[in-house]
């Protein structure tokens, strides 16, 4: 096994954090456009995606079955599923990899869990580490406000109804973010995220994120050499 | 009553605090005839008045179907089966094992966590990683390791048990052999070593499996006497005790 920080692939992985309606992934499908018209060979991996654990993830939310410590290992276990599967494979072929979401995610929202901190990380020690992590960050009410446009209807894991925070969907939520929020917080010296202001408009953040994107880039990362006619 | 004590760090939101049950573990390789012991332990303790619990890998509610599905498709990679496993030890720990030690159960359960730990090692995952994250496992009470000599021997127990050699026991994702017969052996061979290995390092009181079913029911059976015994020093309803008077039951029967 490869740990954290000491993979060597020829290519290039950025991914998108940050709380819930901090327009992460609005950036992200952006970021995906321009790199694929710039004749880039992309791949797209996605949080809570794999199909080995899918039916499992699904069921035990439905049913609440979940514990902070196997809501994390389970979560583990999809992300081990698509490092082995989606994200190291076109890597070492010398793709680019775009993922919404990352380890960073289930830092913060297992650690608010309260799960200890040093063993999460334990856990997710096989994690390819990312050329860079953009970190979202959004005032919460800003968040709050965007979440509650796209999706009324708070689920009850998401809301962190599992902890017994508050009575209420809403109000748990809000506590819920805020201590995700502070975790991000910490961890992005921890982990050198590169923090884009989420207030800031649409285009101004794709801006940026494509100007640090660019400095990794190289013409050989290109669709053409990676797949050889 | 027993106090709670970790491998690593505790799982969060669970009380920590003495229990009165005993957590006894039956380890050993595929084929070596843990659930046949398992099924009799928990039928020699209830019939002495114990409230038995047993459970096993891939029982949890939230992870069992799930492994199995996944197992099926032979498609699981060697980090996400350790992962998967993992969550289905957490819920059985969470769920089964420590409401049932609080409530005074034996639980027997069919290998614990350094099957999952050995199987990590035989597929080069790195041994520190496994460990921390079985770092929320319980110390158990006892664990008794059923060692065979030779994988031969499992070969043929496999065999007479009717069944055929199962992808996975044969450690065919590891392409050691060029079929289910060779690779069973190299695997399993493989396995013995990590069992071995990890028998000082873990304490596993270790029991020759070779040996007839009924030799090897029997020495379980002291060892465990002694291991629940120490809890009852009052000489209450031992199991000792109540073994002499089933078997007065079985003589008045007969």
């Amino acid at each position: 096994m490869i740990s954290y920080g000491h993979h060597r692939y020829p290519g290039r992985l950025f991914v998108v954090e940050g709380t819930d309606g901090s327009g992460k992934s609005t950036q992200l499908s952006l970021l995906y456009q321009w790199l694929k018209s710039e004749g880039y060979s992309v791949f797209f991996s996605e949080w809570n995606s794999s199909p080995l654990v899918k039916d499992t993830t699904r069921r035990a939310k439905k049913r609440r079955l979940f514990t902070p410590t196997t809501f994390s290992l389970l979560h583990a276990t999809d992300f081990a599923d698509r490092t082995e599967r989606d994200i190291i494979p076109p890597l070492k072929a010398g793709a680019i990899v775009l993922a919404d979401r990352y380890i960073y995610t289930a830092f913060a929202r297992d650690v608010a869990r309260g799960c200890d901190r040093a063993w999460v990380r334990q856990v997710y020690n096989f994690a390819v580490k990312p050329t860079a992590a953009f970190f979202f960050r959004a005032p919460l009410d800003v968040a709050i406000d965007r979440i509650s446009f796209a999706r009324p209807l708070l689920k009850y894991y998401e809301a962190g109804m599992d902890m017994d925070w508050a009575d209420d969907e809403e109000e748990s939520f809000k506590i819920f973010q805020g201590k995700i929020l502070e975790e991000y917080d910490h961890m992005v010296s921890e982990f050198g995220l590169t923090v884009i202001d989420g207030a800031q408009p649409i285009r101004t953040q794709q801006g940026q994120m494509r100007e640090i994107v660019s400095r990794y880039l190289k013409e050989n990362l290109k669709e053409k050499a990676v797949l050889p006619q | 009553m027993t106090e709670m004590k970790f491998y690593g760090t505790a799982l969060p939101g669970i009380e920590i605090g003495p229990y009165s049950g005993k957590l006894i573990v039956i380890e050993g390789t595929d084929g070596v005839g843990r659930s046949t012991h398992v099924a009799l332990l928990r039928s020699w303790l209830e019939s002495a008045g114990n409230a038995v619990l047993d459970t096993g890998m891939t029982r949890s509610v939230l992870a069992g179907r799930g492994i199995k599905d996944a197992r099926a498709g032979h498609t699981l990679g060697r980090l996400t089966m350790q992962l998967y496993y993992a969550t289905d030890f957490a819920d059985r720990l969470e769920n089964q094992i420590l409401p049932a030690l609080r409530a005074g159960f034996i639980v027997l359960t069919d290998r614990y966590i350094y099957s999952a730990i050995a199987r990590a090692m035989v597929r080069g995952v790195d041994p520190e990683w496994v460990r921390a994250i079985y770092g929320i496992a319980l110390v158990p009470d006892a664990v008794y390791y059923l060692r065979v000599r030779s994988p031969e021997e499992l070969a043929a127990r496999v065999l007479t048990s009717g069944n055929a050699f199962d992808y996975w026991e044969s450690g065919m994702d590891l392409g050691l052999g060029n079929d289910y017969y060779d690779s069973f052996i190299s695997y399993q061979k493989l396995l013995l070593k990590e069992f071995d290995r990890m028998s000082g390092e873990y304490g596993f009181k270790v029991i020759d499996a070779s040996r007839p079913v009924r030799r090897v029911a029997s020495a379980l059976r002291r060892s465990i006497a002694r291991v629940i015994e120490d809890e009852s020093p009052k000489g209450s309803g031992t199991v000792k005790e109540t073994v002499k008077i089933e078997s007065q039951d079985k003589a008045k029967t007969a």
